[in-house]
């Protein structure tokens, strides 16, 4: 029998999308019933508390949780989320509710035995709740309370081998697509650079020292699956240098139907026999290609790599050899002064380990940002408030037209006093020699 | 309920901690094609709606079944997932960025037995455990937040606003039939922890009223000055407020005419609460999208400005997204995402077609930057 009357969101079981509602209810069943005599070490009721909890938000509609809160574990500035309930009499079971941030692995392979493990942690020492994943890419844990945060630290480093993600103004989780573990176009390996970094800065991801957060994250290439242009501080897209492989006997084969454009992502509906000028040389965004006497032929010096000619004919066109990735910066979401995409810093750095050019990028950027940055400033907005001229000076960077997307329209162009003949102090005197008041 | 102790002495708390020791290794999970063909993939094709079949140049080959999942889910149902992975893909799983899930096998003939098995599986309520879909041009899993199961500064619910609009795009989940994909994400505040300024389509819960003020505990509770500096167009200012009783207090006030509602104050200062049951309701943005595609990635726009939270199941909100999917499906080229047609198109077209209500609330004016949202040409359709 339910703790709480819930008729609101119950409304939420049917329909065909998976409902969490129903497996809210399932892990509150699960609870109650405790079948594997577990000796949970937080109130047995918490899920039908959550329920109920979210139910009152539904009759309401307002949240019910008290701001922020401030927890963790001794080491560490961050990696939990504090909350509590603002009607802890009535939902006892939520009245301390904290979120645990745990780091994931890279392109989030799992075993079996290993979530069946952590599900086992959970289960004893938390809610059973979880977010799979957060956005940043943690596995979340979802509801504790403050006692248990030591335990569960303590069990996840010397049992499973794990730490904790990111919160606070820190390095948070970095995260990648899952590269070549599972896509012919990763132009290198992310996942070996998202953890070998991950490893290599976890004093700045556990211990906040910058003056707001930042985040890495890695897409092997500009179909951006990871969305790193948009939801990283430091965006690394994969590209390439040399020639697109062709492979002019598979070009034949989807201009004659035998492969399925785009692999068949359109099969859904009957957009006609595939046509090849139509689709892919009239779409190209530089007009860099020609199929003439039945062949394909890519102009490399004026393709951009946008992606999209591999995309359709993924059997026939490859990315070239000579391989790296591009790295972008400044993203964020809209608070405080406007949404920011990664604007282009770095054209083409070879991905090899150690990583050691990439790393000293990663650290000028720091060691201004740190200096520079305001309080709560992203690196997107001390862009914007320094100008992107001195995160060239920064890190060393020489300015090259791929660094804008057009020249500035105004004139109000400052120039350095060394870059001027005679500098600035000049005697009005002097001047008045040749020009009378 | 007996406490049991891990091994963590509360009296030593630094004796034998162990810290930085990062995630576990990705290459420790991987199933054994994965791991003997990592880089060597030469092609993939897409064989069904969910269904995707990836190539290595040494002939091998590995099947993906991705299914829906919704995120916020219980050790029960992980346990359930692990279950199917033992009993079809010797133990292995992954998730995807957009939080669905795969199972991979290696051969063909291990893969009707795997999605007889998923597509049979369902929740008490009749919805299914499942889904297999989210591939090609369709839509997939909508990235969210937390709403109202977790965090103190939304204005809508993030679970249910997905699940009833999941339900209403339900098909095109397990469909490739339109132009392009369609990536549709949520937020429940504009702090955006998602993907809502990048998206197809995007829901953003929001507020219409100022924050109140509690000021009585505001210089308790708060640094003032962050208040102040975290308001985006300055409505925040520092003020000597007496209370009732005649007690002098420092505090803040805000000028309600330059308050556009975003939350951020709270966010900062725990005693300027803004959240409201009928001034609270849903925006959405349309156009964004990421990959480099064609055409550059873009921001989402905002094409409607309120829609009232109707909880449980936001049947305003779900209609007008729907009618936004079917005139972008029946007007769009092949490889088109929504961006690129309404920017073809024209915005004045897209509002026509998709019967959309332009207001004043769509026309930019935050800051210089709002000069160049407008229209400075003669260039328009009537
Ligand atoms: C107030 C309570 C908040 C809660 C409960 C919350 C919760 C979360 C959670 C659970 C994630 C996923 C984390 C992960 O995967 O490790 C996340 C991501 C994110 N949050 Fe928040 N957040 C809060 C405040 C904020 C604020 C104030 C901002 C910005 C001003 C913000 C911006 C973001 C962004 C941009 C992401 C996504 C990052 C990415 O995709 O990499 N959040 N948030
Ligand atoms: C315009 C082009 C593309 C865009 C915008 C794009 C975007 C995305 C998105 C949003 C996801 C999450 C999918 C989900 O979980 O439901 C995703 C995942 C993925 N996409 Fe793409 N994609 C593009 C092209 C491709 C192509 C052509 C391939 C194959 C070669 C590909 C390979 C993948 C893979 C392997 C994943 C899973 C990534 C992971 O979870 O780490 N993408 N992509
Ligand atoms: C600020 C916090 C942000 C968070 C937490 C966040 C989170 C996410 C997540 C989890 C996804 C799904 C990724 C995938 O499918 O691979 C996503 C996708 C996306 N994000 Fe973000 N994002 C954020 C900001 C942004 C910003 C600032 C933009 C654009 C300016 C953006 C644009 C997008 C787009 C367009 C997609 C869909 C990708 C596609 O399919 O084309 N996001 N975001
Ligand atoms: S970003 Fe590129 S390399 Fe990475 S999964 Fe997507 S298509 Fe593949
Ligand atoms: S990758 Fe893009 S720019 Fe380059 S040839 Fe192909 S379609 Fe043209
Ligand atoms: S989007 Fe806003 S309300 Fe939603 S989880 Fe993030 S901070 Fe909280
Ligand atoms: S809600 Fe936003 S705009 Fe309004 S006072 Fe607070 S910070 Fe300023």
């Amino acid at each position: 029998m339910a703790k709480h009357e819930t008729p609101l969101i119950d409304q939420l079981s049917s329909g065909p999308w998976p409902s969490f509602v129903d497996d809210l209810k399932q892990e509150a069943e699960s609870r109650a019933k405790n079948d594997k005599n577990v000796d949970f070490q937080i109130p047995q009721d918490c899920v039908d508390d959550l329920l109920g909890v979210l139910e009152l938000s539904y009759k309401h509609g307002r949240t019910h949780w008290k701001h922020g809160g401030i927890v963790g574990v001794f080491g560490y500035g961050g990696g939990v989320i504090g909350r509590y309930c603002d009607q802890p009499e009535m939902f006892p079971g939520v009245a301390h509710f904290h979120t645990m941030r745990v780091s994931q692995p890279a392109g989030k392979f799992y075993t079996t035995k290993y979530l069946k493990d952590l599900c086992d942690l959970w289960e004893f020492r938390g809610s059973g709740i979880t977010n799979m994943h957060g956005s940043t890419g943690d596995i979340i844990f979802i509801g504790t309370t403050t006692p248990q945060l030591e335990e569960i630290f303590y069990e996840l480093t010397h049992t499973f081998n794990q730490d904790l993600g990111g919160s606070g103004s820190n390095l948070r989780t970095p995260s990648d697509c899952l590269g070549q573990a599972r896509c012919e176009y990763a132009c290198y390996d992310t996942q070996a650079i998202c953890h070998e970094l991950t490893n290599e800065y976890q004093d700045e991801l556990h211990r906040p020292a910058f003056p707001y957060k930042f985040k890495f994250k890695f897409d092997g290439c500009p179909n951006c699956c990871v969305a790193s242009i948009a939801r990283s501080d430091m965006s690394f897209i994969g590209t390439w240098r040399d020639d697109i492989r062709i492979d002019q006997e598979a070009v034949q084969a989807y201009v004659g139907g035998e492969f399925p454009s785009n692999a068949g992502a359109h099969a859904g509906r009957d957009w006609g026999p595939f046509d090849i000028e139509k689709e892919v040389i009239n779409l190209c965004p530089t007009g860099c290609m020609k199929y003439e006497d039945k062949k394909l032929m890519i102009n490399t010096k004026e393709c951009t790599r946008c992606m999209h000619c591999i995309n359709v004919m993924p059997r026939a066109l490859r990315p070239g050899n000579d391989k790296g990735c591009s790295i972008l910066v400044g993203a964020k979401a809209p608070i405080l002064d406007g949404a920011q995409m990664g604007s282009l810093l770095i054209p083409f750095i070879k991905v090899e380990e150690p990583y050691d050019e990439i790393k000293e990028v990663i650290e000028s950027i720091w060691d201004w940002w740190m200096e520079e940055g305001k309080n709560r400033e992203r690196l997107g907005e001390l862009i914007k408030r320094q100008g992107f001229q001195r995160l060239l000076e920064e890190t060393g960077i020489k300015a090259v037209p791929q660094h804008v997307q057009e020249p500035r329209t105004n004139p109000y162009i400052f120039w350095k006093e060394d870059e001027v003949p005679g500098g600035w102090e000049r005697d009005v005197n002097e001047f008045r020699k040749y020009h009378l008041r | 309920m007996a406490f049991i102790s891990s091994g963590y002495n509360p009296d030593k708390p630094m004796e034998n901690r162990i810290t930085d020791i990062g995630p576990r290794k990705y290459d420790e999970f991987y199933p054994a094609v994965i791991a003997k063909n990592k880089g060597k993939w030469l092609y993939h094709e897409i064989l069904e709606p969910g269904v995707l079949v990836h190539v290595s140049e040494t002939g091998d080959e590995v099947y993906t079944v991705r299914v829906g999942g919704c995120r916020l889910m219980s050790v029960t149902h992980i346990r359930e997932i692990c279950e199917i992975a033992d009993k079809h893909c010797d133990g292995h799983i992954r998730f995807t960025t957009r939080n669905n899930i795969e199972f991979m096998v290696d051969s063909k003939d291990k893969l009707q037995p795997l999605k007889d098995d998923l597509s049979s599986r369902k929740f008490p309520g009749g919805s299914l455990k499942f889904p297999i879909g989210g591939t090609g041009a369709g839509i997939t899993n909508i990235i969210h937040t937390q709403g109202w199961i977790h965090c103190h500064t939304p204005a809508t619910d993030a679970s249910g606003t997905v699940k009833a609009t999941m339900d209403v795009l339900f098909s095109d989940f397990q469909d490739m039939r339109l132009p392009a994909h369609l990536r549709v994400s949520m937020a429940c505040c504009l702090n955006m922890c998602g993907a809502v300024h990048c998206s197809d389509i995007a829901i953003l819960g929001y507020h219409r009223k100022p924050p109140m003020l509690d000021h009585e505990y505001l210089d308790k509770m708060c640094e003032i000055p962050l208040a102040i500096a975290a308001c985006p167009t300055a409505a925040v200012k520092p003020a000597k407020i007496e209370l009732a009783d005649g007690t002098k207090v420092n505090s803040v006030s805000v000028n309600k005419e330059r308050c556009m509602f975003c939350g951020n104050c709270y966010t900062m200062c725990p005693s300027m609460p803004l959240a409201d049951d009928v001034g609270d309701g849903i925006v959405l943005m349309v156009g964004g999208k990421v990959s480099n595609r064609i055409s550059n990635p873009k921001f989402s726009k905002v094409v409607v400005a309120f829609i009232p939270n109707e909880q449980p199941r936001w049947p305003t909100m779900t209609a007008t997204i729907k009618r936004i999917v079917e005139a972008y499906a029946k007007d769009a080229n092949k490889y088109e995402r929504l961006g690129e047609w309404a920017e073809r198109i024209g915005w004045e077209r897209f509002f026509e077609k998709c019967e959309l209500e332009f207001t004043h609330h769509l026309i930019d004016d935050f800051r210089d930057p709002a000069y160049y949202t407008w229209r400075q040409t003669s260039n328009f359709k009537f």
